[in-house]
Formats: structure tokens, sequence, C-alpha cells
């Protein structure tokens, strides 16, 4: 892994996309068409485009989850490729939060929120500490034992959202985090989302197509057709 | 903690899936520990009969069976005459049956043989052994099933034997066995002036080699072992061994394949879940881990449950009363630990594909295709 040393104009650049290009079906879609991009630390970035923009693949590239075909990919400093710490960029550097919560829903709330820092071999009553920090900010607290079927949608989403950010990450990558929920709902899981990255000091990097959501960002880059069409910093 | 709810979850999830393979397992292990107790105690039986008082076994050199083998009665008695022999005590071994018993074991030994005389006479007297040709004495349990008494005439193969005692002895072959005077059993089974076998004790253990050497140079047809050595090379109780493991080496197979069935069907029903793992910070390592763990239980359980049911197939062939004496149903350490070891392994084997396929689970294929 390479490392790089990168400072845009409002700080230093913790997501930064080179060119990137990226198609699946052995190149008979191509998703991402040479993407720049750059994300400085501590922003909160909403990512709008249409479904199929690319939006997600670009998420995915930067969580290290795949590989982009041409172009570089840097995280904090690191480039993302497959000779990469692959394991500690998804342990400790990026958190991720789905549309689809993706909780394991035979475990209770607890138990989903602590498999990260199982992965990441933390020691049990700091994990218990941090939870209990997170669901005390999230308003779990009283639902901690409670199974993933007994919880509201919303309910789950804050799950997803503790546990993105249980091992105190410093990007979160969140995929149309509020998209599966009603509009009040929604506005209550990003009102929390960007209260805890801002507490937390976490870059957030959001991909949506709600545009009022994405009004509440610091920043909103616009892709299209596999391509950023607005100056990614501007 | 959570390593192992998420095992325990996966498992209880598909409870009548992994319970199917459990059993599977727990058959296969209790089949395996009975059939190899059962042989193993019948192996331990019969050498426990050949090293009765005795340190050497003597007998025909390449014979497949010791039933086959023919000792002539003047090697016993110029080998007992050997300045290193304490005694030595010609055996012969013979099948006999009985009405409702096809089959009882019969040992033509002589008065001073310390299965007739170091025995536990329970009625009769030792003194009269060998006084007639048709006197036999009878173990306990022989004589409960032929419901026979000292004073009673008995049939036996073809003859009618006069029973004079009855002894108690530990030996299931030897408590359901009938003794007979050598020379009449010789008679009897057609063996006149010869014996299976010749058990031998010497004053000094450690002269052991000289006397096997003594056996070669003095009878080449014969060959002396010592007890462990003979049990260790004799070719019937190794077929018996290895036949039994086989057995039960087959039904672990099955028992295999039951939990790789499960396993495959696991990882196929939660290819997201694993996804979600790896999303998580899950190495490859980690996400095989679990599923070798989950096999590891099964077959852990499965085991348990095995050893279990073993026991008690073994306790009911005990106090069968066909078998009564033949079946020794002591668990042995080292069996129930050979077993345990034999279906962990099985149960990991089974999980092998399962747990490569899981671990090339690609996250952002699986959770892209919701």
């Amino acid at each position: 892994m390479r490392t790089m040393e990168q400072e845009s104009g409002s700080g230093r650049v913790v997501l930064c996309a080179e060119g990137v290009w990226k198609s699946y079906d052995d190149g008979a879609v191509t998703v991402l068409k040479g993407v720049d991009m750059e994300v400085s630390a501590g922003q909160t970035v909403a990512l709008c485009g249409p479904s199929g923009c690319g939006k997600s693949t670009l998420l995915h590239l930067f969580g290290g989850l795949d590989e982009a075909d041409r172009g570089r990919i840097v995280v904090n400093g690191a480039e993302v490729n497959r000779h990469g710490d692959l394991l500690r960029l998804l342990r400790r550097e990026v958190g991720f939060v789905f549309q689809l919560h993706n909780l394991i829903p035979d475990l209770t709330l607890e138990e989903n929120c602590l498999i990260p820092t199982v992965a990441a071999g933390t020691p049990r009553a700091m994990a218990r500490a941090r939870l209990g920090e997170l669901a005390e900010r999230t308003g779990l607290s009283h639902r901690l034992g409670h199974r993933i079927q007994k919880l509201s949608g919303g309910e789950r989403q804050r799950t997803a959202l503790c546990r993105a950010l249980m091992n105190r990450p410093r990007i979160l990558l969140a995929d149309e985090p509020t998209g599966s929920l009603d509009e009040q709902t929604s506005e209550v899981v990003l009102e929390l989302l960007l209260d805890l990255a801002a507490g937390e000091g976490v870059t957030l990097l959001m991909a949506t197509h709600d545009r009022g959501l994405a009004a509440r960002c610091d920043r909103m880059v616009e892709m299209h057709d596999g391509r950023i069409h607005e100056p990614a910093y501007a | 903690m959570i390593f192992l709810r998420l095992i325990a979850t996966n498992l209880s999830r598909h409870r009548i899936r992994s319970l199917i393979s459990m059993a599977g397992i727990a058959f296969s292990v209790a089949a395996m520990l009975t059939v190899v107790t059962v042989l193993e105690g019948a192996v331990g039986m019969f050498s426990g009969i050949l090293s009765n008082d005795s340190q050497i076994i003597v007998f025909e050199r390449n014979v497949s069976d010791l039933f086959f083998s023919s000792v002539p009665e003047a090697a016993a008695q110029a080998i007992a005459s050997w300045p290193m022999v304490e005694h030595a005590d010609p055996v012969l071994f013979g099948i006999v049956s009985s009405a409702g018993q096809p089959i009882i074991t019969c040992f033509g030994v002589t008065a001073s043989d310390a299965r007739i005389a170091k025995a536990a006479w329970t009625a009769g007297k030792r003194s009269d052994f060998g006084q007639h040709a048709d006197d036999v004495a009878l173990g306990q349990r022989a004589a409960e099933f032929m419901a026979a008494k000292v004073g009673d005439r008995v049939p036996i193969g073809h003859g009618s034997f006069h029973v004079i005692g009855i002894v108690k002895t530990t030996n299931g072959f030897e408590d359901g066995g009938v003794f007979m005077p050598l020379d009449a059993a010789q008679k009897f089974f057609h063996k006149e002036g010869a014996s299976s076998v010749i058990t031998v004790k010497l004053w000094d253990k450690s002269q052991a080699a000289a006397f096997k050497n003594m056996v070669k140079a003095k009878y080449p047809n014969l060959i002396g072992l010592e007890d462990e050595e003979f049990n260790h090379s004799y070719s019937q109780f190794r077929i018996l061994k290895a036949t039994a493991w086989a057995v039960g080496a087959c039904g672990l197979l099955l028992g295999g394949l039951g939990v790789a069935n499960t396993m495959i069907m696991s990882v196929f029903t939660r290819i997201r879940e694993i996804a979600i793992l790896r999303v998580n910070g899950f190495s490859r390592t980690q996400v095989g881990g679990l599923i070798f763990g989950e096999s590891a239980l099964v077959s852990l359980l499965g085991a348990a449950l095995g050893l279990t049911m073993g026991s008690g197939f073994l306790l009911v062939l005990k106090e069968t009363p066909a078998l009564h004496g033949y079946i020794d149903a002591s668990l042995r350490p080292a069996v129930m630990l050979v077993v345990i070891a034999l279906a962990l392994m099985t149960g990991i084997a089974g999980a092998l594909y399962p747990a490569v396929y899981a671990m090339r689970i690609r996250a952002v294929e699986a959770l892209r295709f919701e």
C-alpha cells in the first residue's frame, strides 16, 4: 500500500478517486467512467444522482469491497487495491451503512453491533463501553437485548449506524441510508447521522437521490452516467 | 463470545437439519464404539485365556488360527522339563455345541493347569478332575444355560459327559465353556497326542528370549511368543481389530457426508450474512473458522450423543442372555478418545468445501443482488 500525503484547499484529503473506471459483465456494462473526486477530512458530502449512475459502486471502491478497473482510489493517504491491507481498511478506517440495514436477524441488537469489534479483536470491555456510548447517543440503550426482528425500521437503521461506528472509523460510507425509511424516520436518522459524524469527527460520504437530504450536507456532488458532473470540490 | 454465539445461532436456525447431522455422527460413533469395544473385548478375553498364569505361548508356526494349531504332546513334556520353565501346560481348544447353545468353547487341559488348579470351584472338587474320561467341569454360565449341576450328565456335541464340578471365572469364554481332561478332549476332537498350544511360565521372565530361541532351535515348526507379542502379531486378532475399525470408519464416512450436506446448505442459505460479516471486517479465516466451528460443534455433540448411545448398546448386549459373559462392555478411554477424534476429523473434513466456498464469497456481489 503506497502512502500519500494530499491536501486540498479546505483540508487534508481523506478520500480520493483519480480517473476511476469500473465495468461489469466483462466490460459490457461500464458504471464508472473516469471519476475524479476528493473529500476532505471532516466533510459531509452527499453523492447525488439517479439509480444506476454509479454511486454505490464508488462507495464500494472507497470501502475496498471492489476494485477499480483503472484509476486510483486513495483512502486516508493509502492506495486501496488488492495488495493493500483491505482488512485494516474495513476494520479501522471506514464504516458502512446500507439502504437495507444488513443486520443479522437472529442476533440481538447488541450482538450485531459487536460484530466489527469481534472482527477487529477489540477487548470485550472496551467494545461494550463503546456500544453503551453509541447506544446512548442513538437512543437504543433500552433495546440492546432485543432481536433485530423486534425492532422498527428506524431502530434497525440506527443499529446499523451504531455498528458502523463501533471501531471508531474516520470515514463513514452511507449508501442511501434513509432509502427504506418513511419521511419522518428518514429525518430522524439523517439528523442522527450528521450529529454523530460531527460529534465523532467522521468524514461522511453519503449516496442519495433525495436532494432535500443532500442539501443538509456540507457539499453535494452530482453523478450522472458514471461521471462526476459538478466540481468535486467547490 | 459473539463468535460462539454466531456458531450456535447458525445451528439453531435450522434445528432439524443440525439434529439430523448430529444423529448421523452419533449413530456412526455408537456403531464404531460398539463394534470396536465388543471385538477388542473378545480379543482381550481370548488373550486372557492364553496368558492365564503364563508368560509365553508356544504354537504351530505359520498357522492362521490357533484352533488349527497342532503341538505334539511330546514337545509339551520336553519343554516342561527345561530348567528355565516353571510349568508348561498343553491346552487343546475346540468348539462344541449343545442343545440351545450352538457354540461352546471347549478347553482340553491337564488337572495341574492353572485354569483348573487355581479356579474358584463353586461346586464339586478339583481333585475329581481328570479321574474319568467322560468327566467335565463347566464354567458357571455354561452350567446355567445347560441347567446342569454336579452329578448330571450333559449332552455336548456327539457325546454325553458327567459333570464333576462348576468353576467361576471372570473370563466370558471360560465361564461359558467346558473343561475336559486333555486326553478326553484329544479323543473327542480327534487330535490324539496333540494340543493346540502350550502355555509356559518361566522361573525368570528375563529368560524369555533364550526360551524362544530354544523353541526355534529344537522345534522349527513351532514358535514361542510372549503374550504381548502374540496379541500384536496374531493374524486373527489383527483381522478382527482392523475389521472393527473399518466398519466404524465406514459409518463415520456416512456421518461425515451428512455433515458436509448440512454445512453446504448452511453456507448457501446465508451468503448475504457472510457478506455482512466480511463488510464488517471479518477475514476469510474468521469466516472459515465459523463454518469449521459449526461442523466441529455438530461433530462433538454427535460424538457425545454417540458415546452415550454406544454405552447403552453395550449394556444391552452385555445383558442379553445369549451373550452373557462374552461381552466386555467396559469402555476404554483410548478407544473413546480415538472415536471422538475421528468424529471431529470427519466433521472438519465435511466442512472443507463449504468453508472454502464461504471464504471465497465476495461481499460486494452478495450485497449487490439483494
